[in-house]
This record gives structure tokens, C-alpha cells and sequence, in this order.
């Protein structure tokens, strides 16, 4: 009994080595996208894939054939979304780094569109994996992209609601109100 | 420019700039889930001691209670002296 535990721990501890070795990387490059902090300055994207690696060891004896790094990615996403929920929008707000190239976007079209253009996953699985319809997930992503590629401040949607020069700002100085 | 493209921009524009992984990312991965499995183990362990103790209380109880037995009655005096 006690060996067989000792033995499969350290099978454990190896092949998730050779998971990490592998896929850090890359789950690294989501979660500071996810977050949109600077490549080189990124705390909260360390922290949050520490916990999903975590979790993932955690239940590795349990996997049963599944792919860890759906799971690791899953558990990142959700975390994500739970994190975003709680803490961006109230005062304690994490400004977005503008090194990053989705400063631009919100959380939720950031989440978006990692996972669909990123991550490659599905539409329908990052649907499901959100709990949003479809045709959202489709549309939010859409968006996303216009406003990546064009970051023009006109274009973007986020700039209607944000305060514009107001229109009485241009108006010629000399003529009487 | 039509959704393949602009589907590929975005990707190219997604893959800029790896962020460098820390090394001691794994150490702490492993410290943690190591944290998560103990906590697991205990909480498992104790719901089973919990439950063990719940079956034995029953068990002394019922025994010393005698549940099924009918109880004597309260409304007629026993017989006595005919």
C-alpha cells in the first residue's frame, strides 16, 4: 500500500514535469494575454497559471486519459472569469498594461478572443466553457478583432461610452453665446 | 479584408512577444497541489471517521433503546390478583 502510493506519486511528480517543461510556455503566453500585463512584468498571469498548474496536479491521478492541458487551460479560463468578475470592476481596478495588445479590450472580449484565435478552441466549447450562447461568444469575438486590428479610437465601442471633446470645446472663441 | 485574414492578423499579433517563464514555477505548482491533495485527504478522512462515528452512535443507541419493542402501555394498570 505504501510503496504503491510512493510510486505512483513519483510517477506523478514526472510526467507532470514533463507536462510543465512542455506546456508552460504557452499556458504562460495565454494567461498574461488573459490579463494584459507586460511580457516582462506579469504577477497576476505567474499567479494565475501557478493555481491552474496546481489544480492540475492535483488531479492528475484522476485524468484517466484526458489531456492535462485542456484541463489546465479550462481551470485558467474559468479562474479568469471568476477573477474578472470579482475584482475589475469595482475600485480596485487593474489597469491593463498598454505594452500588451489587448490593453484595449475588457476582460470578457480579452477571454474571447484568446480562446477562439489563441487556444483554438471551438466556438461551441468556449461557449459552453463561459456559459454564454453561441451566437455572443461569435459576435463578442467579432468585435474583439475589429478593435485589435483597428485600434482607432472611433471604431472602437468602447470609446462611445468613454467621455469625448465635447462639442462646444470647438466652437470659435469670438462668437457670442 | 475578409475573416481568414483578418482571423491570421490577429493570430500573428496574438504570438508576439512570449513572456519568459519563472523558473521556480514548478516547484511551486507542485507545492501547491501537494497542498491541495494533503487538504483533500484530511477532508476525506475526516467525513469517513465522521461517518463511522455516526453508524456506531446509532448502532449503541438503537441497542440500549430497543426501538422496535412495543412499549408497555400507559392508559391500562397491569393485572394483578385475579
Amino acid at each position: 500500500m505504501r510503496d504503491r502510493q510512493a510510486s505512483r506519486a513519483a510517477r506523478r511528480a514526472r510526467e507532470f514535469e514533463a507536462f510543465v517543461a512542455g506546456a508552460a510556455g504557452r499556458l504562460l503566453h495565454t494567461a498574461t494575454l488573459l490579463t494584459a500585463e507586460a511580457p516582462d512584468a506579469n504577477p497576476r498571469a505567474r499567479r494565475l497559471l501557478t493555481l491552474a498548474l496546481a489544480h492540475t496536479y492535483a488531479g492528475w491521478d484522476r485524468l484517466h486519459g484526458e489531456d492535462p492541458y485542456e484541463c489546465a487551460r479550462q481551470y485558467l479560463a474559468t479562474r479568469f472569469q471568476h477573477g474578472a468578475w470579482h475584482h475589475y470592476g469595482a475600485v480596485g481596478r487593474a489597469r491593463p498594461d498598454p505594452r500588451s495588445p489587448l490593453a484595449a479590450l475588457s476582460p470578457q472580449e480579452r477571454l474571447i478572443l484568446v480562446l477562439r484565435m489563441y487556444e483554438g478552441v471551438a466556438e461551441e466549447q468556449a461557449a459552453a466553457l463561459l456559459g454564454l450562447p453561441v451566437e455572443r461568444v461569435h459576435s463578442i469575438c467579432d468585435r474583439a478583432t475589429a478593435t485589435v486590428l483597428h485600434p482607432a479610437p472611433a471604431t472602437t465601442p468602447r470609446a462611445v461610452g468613454t467621455r469625448a471633446v465635447p462639442s462646444w470645446a470647438s466652437r470659435p472663441a469670438g462668437r457670442p453665446r | 479584408m475578409n475573416r481568414p485574414q483578418r482571423e491570421a492578423a490577429v493570430r500573428r499579433i496574438l504570438e508576439r512577444a512570449p513572456a519568459p517563464v519563472p523558473p521556480d514555477l514548478y516547484g511551486e505548482a507542485v507545492r501547491r497541489g501537494d497542498r491541495m491533495l494533503r487538504r483533500r485527504r484530511l477532508a476525506r478522512r475526516l467525513w469517513w471517521l465522521l461517518l463511522c462515528a455516526a453508524a456506531v452512535a446509532f448502532t449503541v443507541w438503537a441497542v440500549t433503546a430497543r426501538p422496535w419493542v412495543e412499549p408497555p402501555s400507559q392508559t391500562t394498570p397491569p393485572i394483578t390478583g385475579w
